[in-house]
């Protein structure tokens, strides 16, 4: 009896708490929104520069030669990391959020990590297709569009084309274009500002550019063998001959019986160079090269790969120079 | 009320207007919708597009033949001829290239200099007709599955594996909403029915830096219960979310989420969560009522030490009703610390994570003593894992749990791991899992000792690497 009666008490307060509790939820969730909301809005900018994420450095520093002063630039990814495999920290969200434009690789390069990046952001100025979301392989020539049927068993192929197209002068060119077009699409009052400075970088990326192929002339048609699918745009380029992997597919660590299949084909083709990127074990290349008599040179996909490497013109400066010694040094 | 008509055609107008406005107002290419795959998408514009005009202008000839009675020779001919003049047509013929004007006009254009492609193909703005079929395949969504096989062999009275099951096959569906939400949806197959796991929308455009998250959803307590079967550092979960933070499903319930990045000191990142959940998750909240909502609130703290070295911190509470009846309250609370390190030039080779997790359940039920009794259980685990080089990471986990409903029986376990991964879209993995396990009805302990294997596959859409 006495039980009976307790649990009635019981169900009264129970009641009464309920309706308080729900009161207090709703209450409770109206506060988080007000805090948010209140809590230090994210557009008091003081200065008037258009700040820029990209991600990668090579994207920043195109971003950086077409939007000079009128600009801040930063890249999520570093030179020296591989691109496929940035880690998606929520540090970057921090520089995302406060982010007018975000220009990326695309081509599902950085599928990975910058999906979630961009959703977590909370940034409507740069969420896929907003204004402020620039995809830089619109304007490049893409290279090994695969075409029929399309499976992982080649590896982690990617189905719209090979990512690395910046290694190409004329696409940097294209790029840069594209980014300064959106520039003064976003800022008109610069327009000119930014024609001027496209311009200049144009003159002297050509200028580069002939150097650099009269210095590559006389090694066109050399053979080499890469790491990565990371080269077919500089080897168009240059015309270079890339007629091997160490990885037996995109993404696949290389395997024994590949590395000996690799090694034959080297000695039959009398290849020398191998071309490894900064983010790979140089324990597989190293031993094709002692089997084949061959160099590893280290060559940087993305600027800021070594320290010195510090633009766009430096990292075919960079390359250049060592591919050359590499060559010279083989034959 | 005619007014109102009115007003209303007019807004219907105007809303018409500014949404063709967003297709066709990028001559330069630089203001329509740029996502990776708009490259491709014209192009297979351009190709039904060119179908279509050779359809239509055959159509045209064929009249035209009827008419006056030529042969077929000619007609064949410009056929050809449009077709291949085609690709720098678009940029000439903006909207109308169908008309009888313009597919005069192709063979003139013939000669013209050649617009290079990558040039062509972003100034093409072309009007299609038909052809939706095709085009509509690219907006499905992005689909995965991944297919997660357990085996176990060995002794374990308490919770018994079956040998060999098909633990879960997981369908991914994600896409982009509109322009202002994404929604991702996964749903699991197991051996006892379909579940959705996770179904929500989340809202990417909302002021002040908010986002909203709606649908059903892992709540943000703690680490190891946001985390997908297949994506845990370990074959199972961690007896102390069996025992306190609802076993496999976790908290994983309908409701709303919102959060925010707070301002914080140099360097750290700060972020507040706050959820409100119908409140139902597996066998830790019960609403008896539709008052009995349960709420998660999560703090994270996270910063860089270096640039391979990070430091995740979190306190989550969560608070809801329990099977007991709606006057029966389940308090958690939650402390995980995350360290990674990972060096960015070996960033695929070489990488450690340390993670614990410290759970503290309050839970009020009826006891046989007492009318009404507060269980105090406390849980924890701390996990390591090492990347040994590309293929192979090794890991061990330390468990210890009270049990929610009686804070004496105090389980314990130590599991060693060990993943291969011959590539990024599949695992193998063998676990060996002591555990000094009670048995619930009398009390006793079992010491249990067991080999689990997995074999985890992925297909489909490339998904994000977890963090």
């Amino acid at each position: 009896m006495l039980r009976v009666r307790l649990i009635e008490r019981m169900r009264f307060y129970v009641t009464d708490y309920v309706t308080n509790y729900v009161t207090k939820t709703s209450a409770v969730a109206m506060a988080i929104v007000l805090v948010c909301a209140l809590a230090g809005s994210p557009t008091g900018r003081a200065e008037n520069k258009l700040k820029i994420i990209t991600a990668t450095t090579d994207l920043a520093s195109l971003a950086q030669e077409v939007g000079g002063d009128k600009v801040d630039v930063e890249s999520i990814a570093k030179g020296y990391q591989d691109p496929h495999f940035v880690e998606a920290k929520p540090s970057f969200l921090l520089k995302l959020r406060k982010a007018d434009l975000l220009i990326v690789v695309g081509l599902e390069l950085e599928i990975g990590w910058l999906p979630p990046l961009i959703t977590q952001s909370s940034n409507p100025k740069i969420q896929v297709s907003a204004p402020g979301y620039l995809d830089a392989s619109r304007f490049a020539r893409i290279l090994e569009i695969p075409t029929g049927q399309v499976t992982r068993a080649e590896g982690d192929v990617h189905p719209q084309g090979n990512p690395h197209y910046w290694l190409d002068p004329e696409n940097g060119l294209r790029i840069a274009k594209g980014i300064a077009d959106k520039l003064s699409e976003m800022l008109p009052n610069d327009t000119a500002y930014f024609a001027q400075r496209y311009s200049d970088f144009e003159q002297r990326l050509k200028q580069a550019d002939e150097r650099w192929k009269a210095e590559m002339k006389p090694y066109a048609g050399r053979k080499i063998v890469t790491y990565h699918r990371s080269w077919p745009n500089f080897a168009e380029h240059f015309q270079l001959n890339v007629v091997g992997y160490v990885e037996p597919r995109p993404g696949i660590p290389p395997t024994p019986q590949h590395t000996v299949e690799l090694i034959g084909q080297m000695k039959r083709d009398n290849v020398k160079v191998i071309v490894v990127e900064p983010y790979f074990d140089l324990k597989t290349p190293n031993s094709v090269a002692r089997e084949t008599g061959g160099l590893v040179v280290v060559l940087l996909p993305s600027v800021g790969g070594e320290k010195e490497v510090t633009d766009y013109f430096k990292l075919f400066d960079y390359d250049i120079a060592k591919l050359k010694q590499a060559f010279d040094t083989t034959h | 009320m005619k007014k109102t008509l009115v007003l209303c055609a007019l807004l219907f107008v105007v809303v018409c207007a500014k949404a063709q406005e967003v297709p066709t107002n990028g001559p330069s290419g630089t203001k329509t919708a740029a996502n990776s795959e708009a490259r491709m998408q014209t192009l297979e514009r351009q190709v039904s597009m060119l179908a279509e005009q050779v359809a239509l202008l055959r159509g045209q000839l064929k009249v035209l033949a009827d008419a006056k009675g030529s042969g077929e020779g000619p007609g064949a001919r410009l056929v050809l001829t449009s077709a291949s003049v085609d690709a720098s047509a678009p940029a000439t013929a903006e909207s109308s290239s169908l008309s009888v004007a313009s597919a005069a006009a192709l063979p003139a254009a013939a000669p013209a200099a050649p617009v290079p492609q990558a040039q062509a193909l972003q100034s093409t703005q072309i009007q299609t007709f038909g052809g939706a079929s095709g085009n509509a395949r690219l907006l499905n969504p992005d689909i995965s599955l991944i297919g997660d096989f357990i085996g176990a062999v060995g002794h374990n009275d308490v919770s018994q594996l079956p040998s060999m099951q098909l633990h879960e096959s997981e369908l991914g569906v994600q896409a982009i909403i509109d322009p202002y939400a994404r929604a991702d949806v996964f749903i699991s197959f197991g051996e006892q029915g379909v579940n959705v796991e996770e179904g929500y929308v989340t809202f990417t455009s909302l002021p002040a830096g908010l986002l909203l998250k709606v649908g059903k959803m892992r709540a943000a307590f703690g680490k190891i219960n946001t985390i997908h079967n297949h994506a845990l550092p370990f074959i199972d979960r961690p007896l102390a979310t069996n025992n306190l933070v609802g076993g496999e499903d976790g908290i994983d319930d309908a409701g709303f989420s919102l959060s925010r990045i707070l301002p914080a000191p140099k360097g750290w990142f700060v972020e507040a969560t706050g959820q409100v959940f119908r409140g139902d998750s597996s066998d830790v909240f019960t609403a008896n009522q539709r008052q009995d909502v349960s709420v998660v609130g999560h703090l994270r703290g996270y910063k860089d030490l270096s640039e391979s070295t990070n430091l995740d911190l979190g306190v989550s509470y969560a608070r809801g009703h329990n099977d007991m009846g709606s006057a029966f309250i389940t308090t958690l609370y939650g402390v995980d610390a995350t360290l990674r390190w990972k060096p960015l030039r070996r960033a695929i080779y070489k990488s450690f994570i340390f993670r614990t997790e410290l759970f503290y359940s309050l839970r009020d039920q009826i006891s046989l003593l007492d009318l009404s009794q507060s269980v105090h259980a406390f849980g924890t685990y701390s996990s390591a894992e090492y990347r040994v080089n590309r293929r192979w990471t090794v890991g061990g986990r330390f468990d210890r749990s009270a049990h929610a409903r009686n804070a004496n029986l105090i389980d314990s376990g130590l599991s060693a791991i060990v993943t291969y991964w011959p590539s990024e879209f599949s695992q193998i993995r063998g676990q060996y899992k002591y555990g000094h396990l009670a048995t619930a009805p009398n009390s006793s302990f079992d010491n249990a000792n067991e080999l689990l294997f997995q074999f985890l596959f992925v297909m489909g859409a490339h998904g994000a690497h977890p963090f």
